[in-house]
């Protein structure tokens, strides 16, 4: 079908070729080379020839199992149990290496275990770091999508107003936003750091002493955690400006009919502003949500993964696998499950915040 | 339903002050139209009434209290604004009820007083659609619902029709005194429109600069017009003011004379003249009659006619110069250049000292 757009327009593509060559060069050429290289062995350098594998990367990380441990028993069928009491288990590996009789345990790792009365349930898979990974990104998008968009959102309530000065505000909290995600990692890793760290110092001289200092990104329980409060903080000047846009989008004159109904300052919120947001919302979350699953830099910059795994990621994972381990296959593959994800996730939100 | 009572209202932003000491007196059940010009402050008024401004001086009572302080929802008031303001997301149902449901009014109640306005509104079939498919005109009727579901002392009317093409205006220009004849509230209605002024009101106040220049009974100001801003704001075409020069002032009345008018004595009404003072002559188009060229007291040519077939204006350029208008009630036939005579009754015409 030849329109006027392809035929007799020959200055406009003109002009649109080099935006279209670059997206095509760095993005959709990308795209689906990735899903090419997911279903081959290909390394970053290697002196064999690439073998396609089929969907034997995907199998690999996605093979996932849960394995039931029976106590272990004496002769006359009481249960051993430790010094303090516990019921002993077989070993893991002695499923997952060389036992025929569970071929599809062959080759798993545990990643946590649960107790289910005496029985021991055991989840185990092939690449426990993958998910490992897959489920920090999901709690850091967990908590940063609805914080950080709850917190733009009142902050952008508040710089709503006309105050004096109120374009200083403005400025501050939009300030991190425009500082290199780099450059803000190395700043919080001192803020971080545990022994002169702002954060222990702070925390200490508001307690008089009592709070004990603590090292923020070396344990496990609190390392993500303060990769995401660095990160909510970082970006939510952003989202602040874009609620603030939605904001003033609302008719001053909605406000002033929901004042002479007498409605409080909640129900104003409730019957006006918040059902006026509801486009600007859905972008919102959209946008947080891609942001978040694609972490990386912070931790990078920041922890690189650790400690034992607790901030590692998808997008990191993707990375080092593909550069760090030069298994450029394995990142692929990982890239592509993001990429599913991030998509049905997206769907599902459009789905659901959908105009009835 | 109450009466609504103005005195010395001021309002300033900075040093400016855009309202000067407005003194007015509503009475219970009456419909009264502020008019002016764009940036005369009626909105202002209306909105300082409304407690969505702040009055800066002077005090505001309605139903014999103060209210200058109150908020808005507690000074028994409901507000039909010019872009309608009702709420996109809401169907018109939710929209009437919205005062009902933020005060957490019972179920069958609010109802009952949805049902209520719809009937009175002849808008029952709308009931369950949202804003975005209705036209303008419908969606005036959902704000007017939502004011009347208020059940308030005093509603109040900012420009409500100047989003309207002409013939829906006419529409709702009807609707909304048929309204005031059912409900017999206390109405106070913000217009440009000095149609919808003389049609709707019991009282025209008209302002300007912030200052009342009269009020009235719509006839009273249109056929005694207490100053030159009134007699030319009202009526339409606009009144002719023929700049003049008193021969001679009476008890009653008040002569005047110029190169292009006859000597005449028009009424004075209270009005103080010196002789030999200049003053300025106003007599409305609709009163100037044409005569044979002997007689009569305006002279002057053609310019232009319009000829609008139950009315002919006619531009009339008189020998000193200056232009006057004539809306002659029957269609005639005119040809620019042609020599024209008029005259009037002196009573109807005005003595404006300058």
């Amino acid at each position: 079908m030849a329109s006027k757009l392809t035929t007799s327009n020959r200055a406009g593509w003109g002009f649109a070729l080099p935006g279209f060559g670059l997206i095509a060069l760095f993005i959709v050429i990308p795209f689906f080379f990735a899903f090419y290289l997911s279903l081959t062995n290909q390394r970053l350098i290697s002196p064999n020839p690439t073998e396609f594998v089929g969907l034997s990367n995907y199998e690999n990380l996605l093979s996932i199992g849960v394995l039931t441990l029976e106590p272990e028993r004496d002769d006359a069928g009481t249960i051993i149990r430790d010094d303090d009491g516990l019921p002993e288990y077989p070993r893991v590996r002695s499923f997952t290496r060389n036992n025929p009789d569970f071929p599809q345990y062959a080759g798993m790792q545990e990643w946590f275990r649960w107790q289910s009365g005496d029985t021991a349930k055991v989840v185990v898979a092939t690449d426990v770091v993958f998910w490992k990974s897959l489920w920090n990104t999901v709690k850091f998008v967990l908590v940063v999508a609805p914080v950080q968009a709850g917190l733009a959102l009142c902050l952008a309530l508040l710089i709503n107003q006309r105050l004096r000065g109120i374009n200083v505000y403005r400025a501050i909290y939009f300030m991190p936003v425009v500082v290199s995600i780099v450059v803000v990692s190395l700043l919080w890793r001192f803020l971080y750091s545990p022994d002169s760290g702002l954060l222990n110092n702070m925390l200490q001289g508001l307690t008089f002493g009592i709070f004990e200092p603590r090292d923020w990104l070396g344990n496990p329980d609190t390392a993500l955690g303060s990769i995401m409060a660095m990160s909510i903080w970082q970006a939510v000047g952003f989202h602040m400006v874009i609620w603030l846009a939605g904001l003033q989008t609302i008719s001053p004159m909605l406000y002033e009919a929901a004042s002479i109904e007498g409605a409080s300052k909640w129900q104003t919120f409730r019957y006006v502003t918040w059902p006026g947001l509801r486009n600007t919302a859905v972008l919102v979350l959209i946008v947080i949500t891609m942001q978040a699953f694609a972490l990386f830099a912070q931790i990078d910059v920041m922890t690189n993964g650790g400690p034992l795994d607790s901030t590692t990621t998808l997008v990191f994972q993707t990375v080092e696998r593909g550069y760090g381990k030069q298994d450029i296959s394995g990142g692929a593959t990982i890239s592509v499950i993001l990429f599913l994800l991030v998509l049905t996730i997206s769907l599902i939100q459009r789905f659901l915040t959908r105009e009835r | 339903m109450a009466d609504v009572k103005l005195r010395d209202i001021r309002k300033s932003y900075g040093a400016t002050e855009v309202i000067k000491g407005v003194d007015i007196d509503i009475a219970d059940g009456e419909f009264v139209v502020f008019v002016g010009p764009s940036g005369c402050g009626k909105s202002t008024l209306l909105r300082m009434i409304a407690g969505l401004e702040d009055i800066t001086a002077g005090t505001l009572e309605i139903d014999g209290v103060r209210v200058n302080d109150l908020e808005p929802s507690r000074r028994g008031i409901a507000m039909v604004f010019q872009s309608y303001a009702i709420f996109p997301h809401m169907t018109v149902r939710e929209n009437v009820a919205f005062g009902l449901t933020i005060n957490k009014v019972s179920k069958a109640d609010k109802e009952a007083a949805v049902a209520n306005a719809a009937r009175i509104l002849q808008m029952e079939h709308l009931l369950d659609r949202r804003p975005s498919e209705l036209s303008g005109g419908q969606r005036q009727r959902v704000a007017i619902g939502r004011a009347i579901v208020r059940d308030p002392k005093v509603f109040l009317f900012d420009e409500p029709l100047s989003n309207l093409d002409a013939a829906l205006r006419m529409d709702m220009r009807m609707e909304i005194g048929k309204l005031h004849q059912d409900l017999g509230a206390s109405m106070i209605y913000v217009t440009h429109d000095q149609v919808e002024a003389m049609t709707l009101a019991d009282k025209i106040v008209v302002l300007k600069d912030g200052q009342v220049m009269q009020a009235g009974a719509p006839m009273d100001l249109y056929h005694n017009p207490a100053n030159l801003f009134v007699a030319g704001f009202l009526g339409a075409p606009s009144m002719n003011f023929i700049p003049v020069s008193v021969t001679e002032v009476g008890p009653d009345t008040v002569t005047v004379s110029s190169p292009s008018l006859d000597a005449i004595s028009v009424p004075r009404k209270g009005r103080d003249f010196t002789t030999g003072q200049t003053a300025t002559l106003g007599v409305r188009p609709q009163y100037l009659r044409p005569v044979g060229a002997d007689a009569g007291m305006l002279h002057g040519t053609v310019v232009l006619t319009e000829r609008l077939g139950s009315e002919t204006v006619v531009d009339v350029k008189l020998a000193n110069g200056s232009k006057i208008i004539a809306a002659l009630p029957q269609d005639m036939v005119m040809s620019p250049g042609e020599a024209v005579s008029f005259t009037f009754a002196p009573d109807q015409a005005h003595a404006f000292p300058e």
